[in-house]
Parts: structure tokens; C-alpha cells; sequence
């Protein structure tokens, strides 16, 4: 199979493929070495924000904070810890935690399963919700669809992920009964979350539909299938959701910088164990090592998805492959 | 040219794989993954149903050993200690059934009560449980405070000898950091891999750091009687945000709900879901000052702060608990330590702006004082740990503003404190001090007071009365004599006549209770959740 231009599909995936591990690497030693120097410039000692992390800030002492900067050689060079977490990343060693004295990567492994089923929730609600009212609003350019998608799409962006996530929870929890208010061990704990984060995505995704949408109805290719005699619908599957899904999923890649920004505020609010809310915990107890472990996993995971929706534009619309 | 009913299949096949995924994000999590010291393990976490108590609070489990999170087990009722304590700080019995110190207050003996069993079944036997002991002493802990020479065994008793009397070792001895917990619960390198205590519930899922499930066990119960309507099994979740908190029980998802901040309290009021149970803790607000500090050092300067803090305003706007306002160091749920009879402290801004005269510190221009040309600026660090420290570190800063005294807020993490008194760079600390963190505050007096100060205590100040007291008071066995009361009265006044620390307010627990619960309270020294003692209506 020839994707285009005469050159072998398996040689172009595996230039695309090469090309992405490449950019995962750079994003990796970028994303661990400035997590790294961001977090030893900040101030305070080390030393006893652990030793808080740890043990709670009633029982932290000076003698418990030596006995935490012995016990982790905190009095090391800066350069000679960098130098060692570069050496341990060659390795996937991700070193251990300075608050649980687990592995980061045991932490991690145990905390990607719930963030990855959330994003992936949340850009199945928003590409569900935000494309199929843009598009519909599109038919109808101006009408009362269209006035009420943008009204309602211009509120949930200007909201703020936790004021729109407690806006929820009154809503579907307090009021109506009907879904957790947070946890992640009831039925339906993972809805409120996927929603907060999707409402926000399909506010956009909504409009980048719409304009789509209008553009192809506009267009002469759509008009001379209706003049051919295909009926709307038959016009719009044939020639229409293709053009308009193109830019919705070009635009996926721009809204994967709000997921990732949202995991981390959605989790700390809804009390899901994911990696966002260990970053936040993280870098209360300034430990490095699972702050830089949890900024490169959140880091690779955006390069991951790029890929995707590359792949997804390449595999929509041909014109890219050409 | 490519084969379009190919690509078309493609597509319906990318479709239906989008969809299954996004379908299987729906489905609850069966497996969660947990781990201990040793990062292994895993454990199911069990379908919630009704007959679940659901606990919330902000504590998150950094770690299973017991110097970590131990407290979150034992408020669960999952882990005991050698002894316990009553509401009023008394000592009772816990896994020893009688404790006694020889009559020279070096050599304690604990009797291990019998029959007790760990949650794996084996006994708790003394050897076990010296074990422990050992393995707490070996850490940074409490049992530091105590000149321990040796813990070993006298036949079935555990036998403590110490270097120099210390009447408060039992309270040490109540302290979650020296819990016992059964030989399965260590790995061969002596780590905690898992939790096996002996308290009425035993762990039946973890998932840390947010979530532990318990259920009861029934070999604590030595009758076997397993009453209706109690609890059976119950569920810790950690929850750090006060208003998720809050949303969790006004939708009847928590049944218990703790350190809930005002707002929270304000929005519970009249929930038909809960009821709100509060009780006053051995916690006090305090502002942490630096005596050695050059503008600190004079007793008059410390007392004009003292006297420009509105107490009651504070209690009052930002506690929304008038009672609150903190007219002596101890709070009247430290019985022993509250001395009614010890004039309070007051609000009075003009005999504070006199006090700051007499000091040599006149009102510039700006509205803040000078001393030989130097401006009367300092800085007052606060933490967010508790998240009315800030607010009452910016009332503070305007009330010193209105004396004439320029405050600079810095709000960072817990650890600047202690981090700031041992480098000396401290100015000003705005703290919560828990006194209960053993029942017997004489060890923790002695901690903040001593002669280097104390990491939350005093700072560059010390008072050779008050160090004899105390130490007196710590290595007495007839601290409940007569003496030892009046030695605690006089701890109160030295602390309210010099100041080395100012109280601005006391602090109360609430907790949201389910309309569903009966039988809850609050343990004033926060030891217990006293789940066992609640039942369903």
C-alpha cells in the first residue's frame, strides 16, 4: 500500500513514528530538567517541606528534617542529582518518591490508568456534544440554534474548570441526586469530572463545527450535490461531515493544552486519584523526583495525542497526504 | 489510487474502537492498585452500596508506616496503642490493661492485656509488640522526648527504663506513631508492607493515598456480639478541598465530613442531609514571634501587638464562632492548663500606640513607625495548611497597621516555619499549635519553650522559671497534686505576662454527621473517628 508521492506506507509511518519519538525524548529531558531547576529555585528548605509532606506539619521539627535530608542526601550538588536523574532516565528509572518512598514509577503507573480514562472520556462527551450542535447550528447560520450555542458556548469557556465543576455538582448531585459528587469508587464517579472537562473542550469544538459547517454549506461542491438531486442528508454524509470534521479535529490538538491544564484542576476538585492531582501534591511536598516523573508522563501524553489527531487530520483528509 | 471500501471499513473500524473505548472509561475501576512501603501489592476496592459509611476529610496516607499516616488508621479504629485516653485527657487502658513506674521514675512497667488477637489471627503477644516499640523508638518520633535507655520484657510485661524521670512516657505511649501493629504487617527489610492492626475494624481494601475500605472485625468483640444496626464496614476518602467536602455530604455521598472550614459550616447549617457536631480542641492560633529580633526583643513592643489583635472581631468574622477568641495561651478544653482565674487578654489599640511611644517608636508621616531612622516593618509567615491561617494573617496586618506598625504577609508551606526558627530568619509566624498531640501538653511545652526555643514555640526568648516548672511538671509523678496545679497556673502566667508567643484565637473541630447515624461524637485530642460507636438509624 502507497499512502502518496511513491513512497512506501510502512516508510513513511516509520519516519512519522521516529519523528515523534524524537520529539517525546526532547519534550522528556526538557519537561524533567526544568521541573528539576524550578522546583530547587523555589524557596524554603527542602528539607522540611518533605518532612511536611511526610509526616504532617504537627510533628515536623528540625530533627526531623535533617533525619529526611540525610536519609536523601538533599546536600548534594545540584548538578550531581540532575546528572543522576538524566542517568536513571536512560534507564526508565524515574527514581523514587521523597514523601512515599515509593518508586514514581509504581506511583505513575498506579495513577495513568484513572487520568487516561477520564481524558479519554472527556474528549468522547466533548467531541459528542460540541461537533453535533456545531454542525447542526451551522445548517442554520444566525438562527435560534445557532444564537443559543454561541451564547452557551461563550459562557462555559469564560468559566473557570472548578467553578463549572462545582456548578455541576450542585446541579446533577445536590439537586437531582443523580451522579457522585467526587470519590472514584461509585458507579458514574468518572461522569461529573468527563463533564466539567468536556463541556469546556465542546464550547470550542461547538464553534470550530459551526464555522465548518457554514463553510461547506456555502460551498459550490455542496451546492451542486443538492443540485444533482441528493437530498441534505445525503449531500452531508457524502460531502459534508468529511470537511467538517477535518478542522474539528485539527483543532483537537490545540484543546489538548486545556485537557491537560483541566486533569490537573478537575482531579484536585473531584478527589480522582489521576496524575494531575499527584502533581499538585507533588510540588506541596516539593518531591522532584515524582514532580518531574508526573510533568514528563503529562508531557509524553501530549505528544502522544498530538500524534494522534496528526494521524486522525492524515486519515480524514487526503489533501494532507498529498 | 487508494481502495475507498477499504478506507470506509477503516473508518467504521477507528469508530467502533473510539467507541469502546470511550465506553470502557464508563465502567467502574474493579482493580485499583495499592501499595505500601514496598510498592507491590494490590487490592480490590469494594462496590459501594448503602450500607458503607462514607468518612471525608483532607488527610491524605503518604505511607503506610505508622510515623506517616498512622493517625488515619487508628482514627479508623484499624490499629491500637498501648494506651488510650478519655475525653479529658486521662489516661485509660489500651493493649496494656495496667501500667505503673517504679518509685524512682526511671523503670515503667506496662501489663499486656490478654486474649487479643491481630487481624490475621495470631495473639498480640508481648514480644510483638515490644517489636514495635523498638522499631518506633529507632525513628524520629515522640519517643525521643523521653530519655529511653532501654524497652525489653519482664516475663509478659513491657519494661521501659529511662535515663531521667519523665512523668508524661504513658502519653508518649498513646501517640499513633507508636502503634502495634502484628509481625505479618512487616517485610523482611522491616518496612510496612501492610497494615495488621488489632483495633474493631480491620483493612479490607487500600488505595492509597486517597482511599481506605475497613470492615468490622469480629475477633475484637470478645462477647462476639455483632449488634444490629452498627457499623460493618466503612470507607475513609481523602478529599482535599473544604467545598467538595461540603457538596459531598449535601448529597448524602459522606456520612462523616471533618475540618470543615466556615462557609462549609455556614452551608451545612441547615442541611436536611447532616447535622453539624463541634467540639473546642487543644489548638490554638497563636502569633509565633521572634524575641530576639531587635524591634521583638522589648516585652513592651510584644505587648502592644498583643494589644492591637481584635480577638473576638476575628473569632467572630472569620471563625463565625464569637467564642473562639483566644484570651489565654490554653484553650478551656485543656481543663488542667485553662486558668479561669488568669486575667485575659485584651483589645486595646491606644494603650498599645502609649506602649510603642514609651518604646522610642514615634508615628511617621506614612502612618508607620520609627526608631533612629528605621521603619517599623516586619514580616508575618502563615501557611495554607489550614486555610483560615491567611485570612486572619490579613486582619492581623491591617489591626499592627493601625498601630503603626507595617506588616508583610508571606504565605508559603508549614515547613517555613520551623525552617525559619532554625535559621533565624523569622520575624513573625502566624501558627495553629496543637497541644493535644499527646495528651499530656507538659512534653510539647517543653518542645516549644525550652532553652533553644522551640521549632513552633518561642523564639530567641527564654525563661529560666518557666523551664524549671515544666520540667518539674514532666518528671513529677504528683503532677495532679495541688503543686502541680499551681505549677501549670504559673506556666500560664509567665506565657501571658512575657509573650514570647501572642494567642489570637482557640480552635473548634466540626464535623458533618449523616441524618442517617446515630451515636457520633468528636474526640477532643482527634485520636478516633469512633466509627464503632456509631449505628445506622
Amino acid at each position: 500500500m502507497r499512502l502518496s508521492g511513491g513512497i512506501p506506507a510502512w516508510r513513511q509511518l516509520g519516519g512519522a513514528l521516529t519523528h515523534r519519538l524524537l520529539q517525546a525524548a526532547i519534550v522528556a529531558l526538557i519537561v524533567g530538567t526544568l521541573c528539576f531547576f524550578m522546583t530547587r529555585m523555589l524557596p524554603g528548605d527542602m528539607a522540611y517541606r518533605i518532612a511536611a509532606g511526610r509526616y504532617g506539619y504537627d510533628m515536623v521539627t528540625s530533627a526531623a528534617a535533617e533525619a529526611v535530608r540525610q536519609e536523601l542526601g538533599l546536600d548534594r550538588p545540584w548538578l550531581l542529582a540532575l546528572g543522576d536523574w538524566w542517568g536513571r532516565l536512560l534507564h526508565l528509572d524515574l527514581g523514587v518518591s521523597q514523601v512515599t518512598a515509593q518508586p514514581v514509577i509504581v506511583e505513575i503507573a498506579h495513577q495513568l490508568g484513572p487520568t487516561l480514562r477520564l481524558s479519554l472520556l472527556a474528549m468522547a462527551f466533548s467531541l459528542l456534544i460540541g461537533p453535533t450542535l456545531g454542525a447542526l447550528a451551522g445548517l442554520n447560520p444566525g438562527g435560534l440554534l445557532d444564537r443559543a450555542t454561541l451564547a452557551i458556548s461563550v459562557v462555559l469557556r469564560a468559566l473557570p474548570s472548578f467553578l463549572l465543576g462545582l456548578i455541576l455538582v450542585l446541579i446533577f448531585s445536590v439537586r437531582l441526586g443523580a451522579l457522585p459528587a467526587a470519590g472514584h469508587d461509585d458507579h458514574g464517579s468518572i461522569m461529573l469530572p468527563a463533564l466539567t472537562l468536556a463541556l469546556g473542550m465542546a464550547a470550542v469544538s461547538c464553534r470550530v463545527a459551526r464555522d465548518a459547517m457554514t463553510k461547506v454549506r456555502g460551498s459550490a461542491y455542496f451546492a451542486f450535490a443538492l443540485t444533482k438531486g441528493l437530498s441534505l442528508h445525503q449531500a452531508l454524509a457524502r460531502h459534508g461531515l468529511r470537511n467538517v470534521a477535518a478542522p474539528v479535529v485539527a483543532y483537537l490538538g490545540v484543546q489538548l493544552v486545556y485537557l491537560v491544564e483541566g486533569v490537573v484542576l478537575v482531579e484536585t476538585i473531584f478527589a480522582w486519584p489521576g496524575i494531575g492531582h499527584a502533581l499538585v501534591h507533588a510540588i506541596f511536598g516539593r518531591d522532584v523526583p515524582m514532580i518531574q516523573g508526573t510533568a514528563l508522563v503529562l508531557g509524553l501524553m501530549f505528544v502522544l495525542f498530538n500524534a494522534l489527531v496528526d494521524a486522525a487530520c492524515a486519515f480524514l483528509d487526503p489533501r494532507r497526504r498529498a | 489510487m487508494h481502495d475507498p471500501t477499504m478506507k470506509s471499513a477503516g473508518r467504521r473500524s477507528l469508530l467502533a474502537t473510539m467507541a469502546i473505548a470511550a465506553a470502557g472509561t464508563l465502567l467502574p475501576s474493579k482493580q485499583v492498585l495499592a501499595h505500601g512501603d514496598d510498592g507491590s501489592h494490590t487490592h480490590d476496592i469494594a462496590p459501594v452500596s448503602a450500607d458503607i459509611l462514607t468518612v471525608v476529610g483532607p488527610w491524605e496516607m503518604t505511607g503506610l508506616d505508622p510515623s506517616r499516616a498512622g493517625y488515619m488508621f487508628a482514627r479508623m479504629e484499624v490499629v491500637e496503642t498501648l494506651l488510650e485516653v478519655d475525653d479529658k485527657g486521662q489516661l485509660q487502658p489500651g493493649l496494656a490493661s495496667s501500667w505503673q513506674a517504679g518509685p524512682d521514675g526511671l523503670q515503667w512497667r506496662f501489663t499486656l492485656r490478654s486474649g487479643r488477637s491481630y487481624h490475621d489471627g495470631t495473639p498480640v503477644t508481648a514480644t510483638s509488640v515490644l517489636a514495635c516499640l523498638k522499631r518506633a523508638h529507632a525513628r524520629p518520633g515522640v519517643l525521643r522526648l523521653a530519655d529511653i535507655k532501654a524497652i525489653t520484657l519482664a516475663e509478659h510485661d513491657i519494661v521501659v527504663n529511662l535515663g531521667r524521670p519523665f512523668n508524661a512516657l504513658p502519653y508518649l505511649l498513646t501517640h499513633y506513631s507508636t502503634q502495634i501493629l502484628a509481625p505479618s504487617s512487616f517485610a523482611a527489610d522491616g518496612k510496612v508492607e501492610r497494615i495488621v492492626g488489632s483495633g474493631p475494624f480491620r483493612i479490607s481494601s487500600l488505595s492509597l493515598p486517597q482511599q481506605f475500605n475497613v470492615e468490622r472485625f469480629d475477633g475484637y468483640d470478645e462477647t462476639g456480639n455483632r449488634a444490629a444496626r452498627r457499623i460493618q464496614r466503612a470507607r475513609y476518602i481523602s478529599v482535599a478541598r473544604s467545598e467538595t467536602r461540603t457538596l459531598l455530604v449535601q448529597s448524602g455521598q459522606a456520612d462523616l465530613a471533618f475540618s470543615l472550614d466556615p462557609p462549609s459550616i455556614r452551608a451545612l447549617q441547615n442541611s436536611d442531609k447532616a447535622v453539624l457536631l463541634s467540639a473546642m480542641l487543644p489548638r490554638t492560633t497563636f502569633i509565633k514571634l521572634n524575641a530576639g529580633h531587635p524591634f521583638l526583643s522589648d516585652l513592651r513592643v510584644r505587648r502592644a501587638i498583643a494589644l492591637c489583635v481584635e480577638r473576638q472581631g476575628i473569632a467572630r468574622a472569620l471563625l463565625r464562632d464569637p467564642d473562639l477568641g483566644a484570651t489565654q495561651l490554653f484553650p478551656p478544653s485543656m481543663a488542667s492548663w485553662h486558668d479561669a482565674a488568669l486575667p485575659a487578654l485584651r483589645t486595646d489599640p491606644d494603650e498599645a500606640r502609649r506602649l510603642l511611644d514609651a518604646a522610642g517608636w514615634r508615628l511617621a508621616g506614612d502612618g508607620i513607625r520609627r526608631r533612629h531612622g528605621e521603619r517599623f516593618e516586619l514580616s508575618l509567615t502563615t501557611f495554607v495548611d489550614r486555610p483560615e491561617l491567611p485570612l486572619i494573617a490579613a486582619a492581623l496586618q491591617e489591626e499592627m497597621r493601625q498601630i503603626g506598625i507595617a506588616v508583610r504577609v508571606v504565605i508559603g508551606n508549614s515547613s517555613d516555619i520551623p525552617a525559619g526558627h532554625r535559621s533565624g530568619t523569622l520575624q513573625m509566624g502566624l501558627v495553629a499549635r496543637n497541644f493535644g498531640n499527646l495528651p499530656d501538653p507538659a512534653a510539647t511545652l517543653l518542645q516549644d519553650f525550652g532553652p533553644e526555643g522551640g521549632d513552633w514555640g518561642a523564639m530567641g526568648w527564654r525563661n529560666e522559671e518557666l523551664l524549671q516548672v515544666l520540667q518539674r511538671l514532666s518528671s513529677s509523678q504528683r503532677a495532679d497534686t495541688l503543686a502541680g496545679q499551681a505549677g501549670r497556673a504559673k506556666v500560664a502566667a509567665i506565657l501571658q505576662a512575657e509573650l514570647p508567643v501572642i494567642p489570637v484565637v482557640w480552635y473548634r473541630q466540626t464535623c458533618a454527621v449523616s441524618r442517617r447515624m446515630a451515636g457520633a461524637s468528636i474526640d477532643p485530642f482527634e485520636r478516633s473517628y469512633r466509627i464503632s460507636q456509631l449505628r445506622w438509624i
